[in-house]
């Protein structure tokens, strides 16, 4: 078994762990943590396939900006812990069945690739912060602009909405 | 075991570099302290730590003595008391790791492996470096919400929205140098900086990239949260902001990684900028007199020491280790000036140090001679000027580029 197995497994299991937390915490602040923690794990595991520009990136995004603010909001407001309510009937009803046929179709999917055996071949050239830019800027430079006016139409209506509370 | 680590020479490299650097880095935080103190100490016309040790030398080791044998106070009401002791273990950490992909001079031979001055050299180093310290912005926000005390939680507010700003700036700025060097990986930007400029000055990207340095270093000096952009820890105004709680060794873990932070942030200008381990001098014709600087300083430090002896009114303790360590320097010196190999290995290092120790030298002066901004001016001259300024730099470069491509 090779370190990047052994990596692979490790981080593997944090980023699950860090996602049951999530989940299981009852503070705000303590989950909006275990998230941070499952990004750097993906972070790793991104990095073992050999793609270190988008690890790089999901550290700087997601954890160094979006988490921060996610952070800031939880403690500005001073959110104490969660009540427990009563689970909404939707959840009760719909959930179990939504959550059997999700983890049936992974199981699936496992089941369908595992006599192969041949795990995917990471390409280091593509991870390459270049490849990538050439890609963004030359095969999908119209789905790419597209999305920064998405973005930018986003950001305008954020601050049209708060201006009108202000 | 041994066939193994006979078969990975490299790891057992980076385990000595490692643990030298640590060892390195650490004292040299320790001794900016000082560095510090003296520097603004003159400037306002005092002596500064004079006691302990010749000229308050041994000043850092009775700090940290001190930290160690306070009491250690975790206040009763704390929000999560994990968090509490997370908060400085993180500083620390994230503090450090910056440090490793810090080329701090060439590769050069050793053993028969060709290694370098740095722990590792990865393709995405500037990005390590930002992502790592975009980070640091948990520390503080964490230690200032889990004290449970307002003058914390508002110091750590400010803070966080001001490293989350300046960021931005920050980012943006390095990108021109990005545009020319056309790599990520630090030790490529300063091999890039190679090289003369119209024959003259260096080729360093402080010349084509003015403006991106201007932003960059005031940026960091925002980030590193220092005056005159210290409000995240205004002592008339918050205490002493998002660490106000922590006593003994956990307050001197942020006061740590808070200089740490200094050093990384000098360490980048001198790489992005200031061409890293390259020396400013060209290459002379015959006799290669530049190399010998290291050999110079030393021997002229190691002189320095000596008539010190006679200067001030030293007691007999201080009098004997300041000869002693002026003979050691001068010995140094001569060593380096007579043994040609180890003079060549230390011209990259030497050159690091000096830049970065320039770049120390204004952040204190900066602190020393600026008054603290309004919270407000810091938010509007972050926003408002210095990020349309590095956008207006990258868009001016990439042009530049682009017509110098065709």
């Amino acid at each position: 078994m090779g370190a990047d197995v052994i990596l692979f497994f490790f981080f593997g299991g944090l980023a699950v762990l860090g996602a049951l937390s999530l989940v299981i915490q009852r503070h705000p602040i303590h989950s909006a943590l275990s998230l941070i923690l499952v990004m750097a794990s993906l972070a790793v595991l991104y990095l073992l396939l050999g793609a270190e520009f988008i690890a790089a990136i999901q550290i700087i995004v997601y954890a160094g900006a979006i988490m921060v603010l996610f952070v800031f909001v939880i403690m500005l407001l001073n959110a104490g812990e969660e009540e427990q309510t009563n689970l909404s009937r939707v959840t009760r009803y719909i959930g179990l069945p939504v959550a059997t046929a999700l983890l049936a179709e992974m199981g699936w999917l496992l089941y369908r690739a595992w006599p192969g055996d041949v795990g995917v071949v990471p390409d280091r050239l593509v991870g390459r912060t270049s490849a990538v830019g050439h890609m963004l800027f030359k095969e999908y430079v119209l789905p790419f602009e597209l999305t920064s006016v998405v973005i930018l139409i986003a950001i305008i209506g954020a601050i049209v909405l708060a201006k009108k509370e202000l | 075991m041994t066939d193994w680590i006979a078969n990975h020479p490299e790891l057992v490299i980076a385990v000595v570099k490692i643990a030298l650097l640590l060892f390195i880095f650490l004292t040299a935080i320790a001794y900016v302290v000082w560095f510090e103190r003296k520097v603004i100490a003159h400037i306002q016309a005092r002596w500064g730590p004079y006691r302990v040790g010749p000229h308050g030398l041994l000043q850092p080791l009775a700090d940290g003595v001190k930290f160690l044998f306070k009491e250690d106070i975790i206040p009763a009401n704390v929000n999560s008391r994990f968090l509490f002791l997370l908060a400085p273990f993180l500083a620390v950490t994230l503090a450090l790791l910056a440090v490793a992909v810090i080329p701090f001079g060439p590769e050069f031979e050793i053993f028969g492996t060709t290694t370098g001055f740095y722990i590792a050299d990865i393709n995405i180093a500037l990005l390590f470096v930002l992502g790592v310290t975009s980070l640091t912005v948990y520390s503080v926000a964490l230690a200032g919400w889990s004290s449970n005390s307002k003058y914390p939680l508002l110091g750590a507010l400010r803070s966080t929205a001001q490293m989350v700003s300046y960021e931005l700036a920050l980012t943006l700025s390095v990108i021109g140098v990005l545009l020319l060097a056309g790599s990520l990986s630090l030790r490529e930007i300063v091999e890039q900086q190679s090289g003369r400029l119209w024959g003259v000055l260096p080729n360093w990207y402080i010349f084509p990239q003015f403006v991106a340095f201007i932003c960059f270093f005031i940026s960091s000096i925002a980030e590193t949260n220092r005056a005159p952009f210290d409000l995240a820890e205004a002592e008339t105004e918050l205490v002493a902001g998002f660490h106000t709680e922590y006593s003994s060794m956990k307050f001197a873990m942020f006061f740590l990684a808070e200089y740490a932070h200094i050093f990384t942030a000098s360490f980048l200008a001198t790489v992005l900028f200031f061409g890293g381990w390259q020396s400013p001098f060209p290459e002379t014709p015959f006799w290669q007199w530049t190399l010998y600087l290291p050999a110079a300083a030393a021997a002229l430090l190691g002189l320095y020491f000596l008539l010190d002896t006679f200067r001030h009114p030293h007691s007999t303790l201080h009098r004997g280790l300041i000869t002693l360590v002026g003979i050691a320097l001068l010995g140094v010196g001569a060593g380096l000036a007579l043994v040609p190999p180890v003079l060549l290995l230390v011209q990259g290092p030497f050159w690091f140090v000096l830049k970065t120790v320039a770049f120390l030298f204004v952040f204190v002066w900066i602190r020393a001679t600026l008054p603290r901004f309004r919270y407000d001016q810091l938010m509007a001259f972050g926003w408002k000027f210095l990020l349309p300024l590095a956008v207006l730099n990258i868009i001016a470069t990439s042009l530049l580029l682009v017509w110098q491509a065709n």
